[in-house]
């Protein structure tokens, strides 16, 4: 008789296990604990919670940015943090799209988006044209390809911070609050854009980017992404797919997605 | 010493002393630190990313060198009235002679003033601007951009300032002496000092040593790596707030200053020793 076959198990981009997330301005400021958590490549998740919940110092965790203060975390198999430049190659890996695009502010659109294609590449601004050019024109910054990031609005500058983080085509793309403060029409552009994004865009050549968005508003994504998790009391709960959004009884969660009042 | 014993010194005191100790212990801790890291990444990425940092490198030298020339031409042309005035007024007091002249500005202006004003005018020009750059990057996020982006702040923001400070300080400390010594000789023309050309670039030849060379190329480029150590370290190094930038572009320029008069005593009691 056949053994039952199982179906192919997914590899994990990213794994924690008891990690605790502390801030990088204070490594002794504990944010969020025991997180254990496993992304597998393909997916799609967002984390909700309310400001000052962890949000961000999770992606900043997540990222490379911040050791964790306990536990273990894995980046495709390696144990973070690598700083080591031969593990340089891992660590691009992953894309970190910033809550306001923390852009340079000294230099130009063009020279933003380009900069991690150059230094990494040994590029000059001839070479890196072409690659650039249509970076910002899948994003429409063309127009403002010669501004300074201090001349755009926030809209303009977290697609920025979306076309510098993709320049080099990351396989996991970590989102910190993508959507909030943007008009209607850029908030449809970037849910449309990641549903691409984690289909396969064009621009990154017709591969799934694995995504995790965090958002203080859960309602966009309901419909979006495929996997649900919420930070509440230094705590990380995984609430599950789409499915179990619904009738799942932690209250934080149905504050997340609770219409406004 | 039994009454020190019996009466310490206030409790109050000893803590302000310790900190300040430990505070300056440890300051000093963090420019080595930060020193030998910049050393460290000039060393190993040399060749990396040439495309990027070479273009900011040169950028740096020239906001550190060839943009200030006419502000230094002033500042050599002063040097020159100031160091002559004040020599030809000494000696037509006492009664010296003014075939010294030429000795005295390499003494002055070769050996201490060159170098060190030189070093304090970028200090003020182009190391504040660090500080206050770096430290609103700092403040603003722009190095954990870099990082997220695994791009070396080190590599990206200090090594193209530490270079261009180094060069700057170098090639400005050349051209003010150059153009102190020349407005040196207008100046005690206009002073109708009795003294030809050929007379004073003599005395300033017999007087000038390869020493003299070695040594001022040496502590002006150590001038400005100082300078940009120490000021790229309060800018980047440290945690800031965007209030804590003023603070810390204040701190800079004061242990900056420190370091150079540091460094020059150590140039003195070369000469002393040589």
């Amino acid at each position: 008789m056949d053994a039952p076959v199982s179906p192919p198990r997914k590899e994990l981009a990213m794994e924690m296990a008891g990690v605790t997330v502390s801030t990088l301005n204070d490594p002794t400021m504990v944010m969020v604990e025991d997180v254990h958590w496993s992304v597998s490549v393909g997916d799609y998740w967002v984390v909700g919670g309310l400001q000052g919940s962890g949000k961000t110092d999770l992606m900043e965790l997540a990222a490379g940015l911040i050791p964790p203060q306990q536990g273990v975390y894995r980046l495709f198999g390696h144990e973070m943090p690598i700083y080591g430049e031969h593990l340089l190659p891992e660590r691009l890996r992953v894309g970190l799209v910033f809550d306001d695009g923390k852009l340079l502010n000294q230099l130009t659109v063009w020279e933003n988006v380009s900069l991690p294609l150059r230094y990494h590449k040994n590029l000059t601004r001839e070479q890196a044209e072409q690659q650039t050019d249509a970076m910002l024109q899948a994003m429409e910054l063309m127009p403002w390809r010669n501004a300074t990031p201090g001349a755009l609005g926030l809209n303009r500058r977290k697609r920025v911070g979306l076309a510098r983080a993709l320049m080099l085509r990351p396989e996991v793309l970590l989102l910190d609050n993508p959507i909030a403060g943007l008009d209607v029409r850029h908030r449809n552009w970037w849910l449309n854009f990641l549903d691409q994004l984690s289909a396969g865009h064009a621009l990154m050549e017709n591969r799934p980017v694995t995504l995790v968005a965090t958002s203080g508003d859960l309602r966009p994504w309901t419909d979006r992404a495929r996997q649900f998790a919420i930070l509440k009391d230094k705590r990380f709960i995984v609430i599950g797919g789409r499915a179990e959004l619904p009738g799942h009884s932690e209250p934080m969660l149905r504050e997340l997605m609770a219409a406004a009042a | 010493m039994r009454f020190f014993l019996r009466a310490p010194l206030p409790r109050t005191f000893a803590n302000y002393a310790g900190r300040k100790l430990f505070r300056f212990l440890l300051t000093i801790q963090g420019f080595v630190a930060f020193a030998l890291i910049t050393l460290g990444v000039i060393v190993t990425k040399f060749r990396s990313a040439r495309d990027v940092i070479l273009p900011r490198t040169l950028n740096e030298i020239s906001r550190s060198g060839l943009r200030l020339l006419p502000m230094f031409l002033f500042m050599s042309v002063a040097l020159g009235l100031v160091v002559i005035g004040q020599a030809v007024s000494w000696l037509s007091r006492v009664g010296g002679t003014h075939t010294i002249l030429g000795t005295i500005m390499v003494l002055a202006v070769v050996r201490e003033l060159g170098p060190f004003a030189t070093a304090l005018l970028l200090l003020s020009r182009s190391g504040t601007a660090n500080v206050i750059e770096l430290g609103t990057a700092r403040a603003l996020g722009e190095v954990e951009a870099l990082e997220a982006l695994g791009i070396d702040p080190v590599h990206y923001l200090v090594v193209p300032r530490v270079i261009g400070m180094a060069t700057g300080v170098f090639c400005l400390t050349a051209y003010v002496i150059l153009g102190a010594l020349v407005s040196g000789y207008l100046w005690a023309f206009l002073q109708n000092v009795p003294m030809r050309p050929s007379d004073y670039f003599r005395q300033l030849a017999e007087s000038l040593s390869s020493l003299d060379f070695a040594v001022v190329a040496v502590k002006s480029c150590l001038f400005g790596f100082f300078i940009a150590i120490i000021t790229c370290y309060h800018g980047l190094a440290q945690p800031l707030a965007l209030e804590e930038v003023s603070r810390a572009t204040v701190r800079a320029v004061a242990q900056s200053v420190i370091a150079c008069a540091l460094l020059d005593l150590i140039f003195i009691l070369l000469y002393l020793v040589v």
